[in-house]
């Protein structure tokens, strides 16, 4: 915990990596919603140094977010109910964007919306943004008052918001722009919800957001969060973000899903805990909860990493990708 | 906002930029029924000023999120940062037991710290339990730029109270302000009540040097308590400048859990109240600011704090966040 980062020399390991045309020097990225506006972490981390920084979900509209508690500790875990608290697309795009592209960071930028309206909106505005570098399409957030909002509990609602996105991207001038679906654990049928959002136009998935839990105060016998529930993260949902990203490279393996890239999150605090979502499929992970007991975490796993595969012999992050789905193929 | 801010030299500190250090304890003692630590972190003591407060990491205990506490002393020469620790749960009970030698992964300094008033106005700082940790160290740099300082510590019981010498010397205001008042709920040392009650004679007292400015540390009823209680005292202009104990995820700005509806006024001259972050626009805020009628307005909700109706991206009254 909280080694300095200095302390952990980059190794010769290779561990670039693209999510379609954003190349990443780096495998390891904030998480949307554990970040802020990214700026916050340059006390702690050169924000360049990241693969990349996921902004927090950004909305049409300034939102306040949810009253308070928003929070609630679990075992090696906790409960977040922010309810998308931001300043609004173009507050962002004014005061928040230039931030991160003045520190050199590469950024994908978090959309989230009440409509598939409303996410062809924000997609079309930020791929004007030449900083940004990939979208990132939330339609899983549980902190949401009506849980129908969540899209991706429906694969219908999810492919209806990803061609809204995808169309939007398409007709921006930079159809390249990489368009990640951030998936919800919370689903009987993660591959069908997967399927209909690469149908829907997603060249991308990310797995997991939080998964929805909630804590009764002991005193009160109330539920703790203000806003009732809230989404569970942390180490404690790592296995489920693991067999998440299993079954998604499975189908992808297996010719249900397109052969997109997956990128993995979900109780990532080190770099043998990132190393378990690789060798499952993911090319690349996102370090969310980690961020909020060490700052520096995002950048730290990173080099982790980069030393559990120096010791055991990998040279480069990509011959790893997927291993633990062949089990003739294997490192010293 | 306080039309009194006018009167303080310095407007509320930039937003700091902590640093993480892995620190040392150097040395662990009880004081009342707190725990004084002493822990090794040159380079956040070098940096640190009252109102402050550090992140301490509960190492591998399972528990992720960090413990805020606020300083009571940093010492640059020394290299150390100084807290007292409230066992209030297994999180502080974990860094209560601490031991010279022991570590503890901190961050700091992290927030705003106090403004300083013009050189001599006259202050008062009060602490409710140990909420009282930072004030000796407040006291000390009041009086140093001319301040006549009157400290009021209060709390339920004689055995929940800091900073006065009855408990402890090390960590008291006795010595540091020009005066001391104690009031505990049970009367079982000093005052009867709380500390608001001491609080109207002790700003007459110093109003007849100046405008007083108020200061204080504590649980959020008590520095409501303590807003409302200057105003009535000294009218609508008084400066009050409150250290709020919100709970905190991260402490860096990063996970948005400890909000609180404040009012600013905006660029265009507009006031408008936002969700800000305890951790980075507070802990210390201008009294007049914060929205008391949305804090702790649901009970069944233990000191969290309601979205007003208009504040900025409020809910809808169809919808919800």
């Amino acid at each position: 915990m909280s080694t300095a980062i200095m302390d952990l020399p980059n190794t010769s390991v290779d561990l670039s990596t693209s999510i379609g045309s954003l190349h990443l020097p780096a495998p390891t990225m904030t998480a949307s919603g554990c970040a802020a506006a990214g700026a916050e972490l340059a006390p702690y981390l050169d924000l360049s140094e990241l693969g990349a920084v996921v902004t927090k979900s950004v909305m049409r509209q300034a939102r306040s977010g949810r009253a308070t508690p928003r929070m609630a500790e679990t075992p090696s875990g906790m409960l977040n109910s922010i309810g998308l608290q931001g300043p609004g697309v173009e507050s962002f795009a004014a005061h928040d964007l230039p931030v991160l592209e003045a520190a050199g960071a590469r950024v994908v930028a978090s959309i989230a919306g009440g409509d598939p309206e409303e996410f062809g909106e924000l997609a079309a505005r930020l791929a004007r943004e030449s900083a940004v570098g990939a979208l990132e399409v939330n339609i899983s957030c549980p902190n949401v008052a009506n849980r129908g909002l969540v899209f991706a509990c429906d694969p219908g609602a999810s492919r209806a918001v990803l061609e809204a996105v995808s169309e939007a991207v398409r007709a921006s001038g930079r159809p390249d722009l990489p368009v990640l679906a951030k998936l919800s654990p919370d689903v009987t049928d993660l591959v069908a919800v997967a399927r209909a959002c690469t149908d829907g136009g997603a060249t991308g998935l990310t797995a997991i957001n939080t998964t929805l839990g909630m804590v009764v105060d002991p005193v009160t016998l109330r539920p703790q969060l203000a806003g009732v529930t809230g989404g569970t993260s942390g180490p404690a949902i790592r296995p489920i973000a693991v067999r998440c990203v299993w079954q998604l490279t499975a189908a992808k393996r297996a010719g249900v899903l397109p052969d997109v890239p997956v990128v993995g999150a979900g109780g990532v605090a080190s770099g043998a805990d990132a190393l378990q979502l690789i060798a499952v499929g993911a090319c690349a992970v996102q370090v969310g909860t980690a961020t909020f007991a060490d700052p520096s975490a995002p950048v730290r796993v990173a080099r982790e990493l980069g030393a559990e595969l120096a010791r055991r012999g990998a040279t480069r992050l990509a011959d790893v990708v997927g291993i633990a789905h062949e089990p003739g193929r294997g490192l010293r | 906002m306080a039309a009194g801010a006018g009167a303080l030299a310095a407007a509320p500190g930039e937003v700091a930029q902590g640093v993480q250090e892995l620190a040392e304890v150097v040395s662990a003692r009880p004081v009342g029924a707190y725990t004084h630590l002493v822990l090794r972190a040159p380079e956040a003591a070098r940096r640190a000023r009252p109102g402050q407060f550090v992140a301490c990491g509960t190492g591998d205990s399972g528990m992720l999120l960090r413990r805020s506490l606020s300083l009571h002393a940093a010492d640059p020469e020394a290299g150390t940062l100084e807290v007292v620790v409230a066992a209030a749960g297994p999180g502080t009970r974990l860094l209560a037991a601490k031991r010279p030698g022991d570590t503890v992964s901190t961050t700091a300094p992290l927030g705003r710290p106090f403004p300083l008033p013009a050189p001599g106005t006259p202050a008062v700082v009060i602490g409710g339990g140990y909420g009282a940790a930072p004030l000796p160290w407040l006291a000390g740099q009041l009086v140093a730029t001319g301040s006549r300082v009157v400290g009021i510590v209060g709390a339920a019981s004689a055995d929940r109270l800091l900073g006065t010498s009855a408990v402890d010397e090390a960590t008291a205001l006795d010595g540091v302000a020009d005066a001391v008042v104690i009031t505990t709920d049970d009367g079982s040392l000093g005052a009867p009540g709380r500390v608001t009650d001491a609080l109207p004679e002790v700003l007459h007292e110093l109003a007849e040097l100046g405008e007083p400015v108020v200061y204080a540390c504590g649980p959020m009823p008590m520095l409501r308590a303590v807003h409302t209680t200057t105003r009535e005292a000294l009218g609508d202009g008084a400066s009050t400048w409150l250290a709020v104990e919100e709970s905190m995820a991260c402490g860096v700005g990063v996970c948005m859990t400890c909000v609180l509806p404040v009012a600013a006024v905006d660029d265009d001259g507009v006031t408008r109240t936002r969700m800000l972050r305890a951790c980075t626009a507070g802990p210390v805020f201008d009294g007049d600011a914060l929205r008391w009628d949305a804090i702790g307005a649901a009970e069944h909700l233990r000191g969290g704090a309601l979205v007003p109706d208009d504040a900025v991206g409020a809910p809808k009254a169809t919808g919800g966040h």
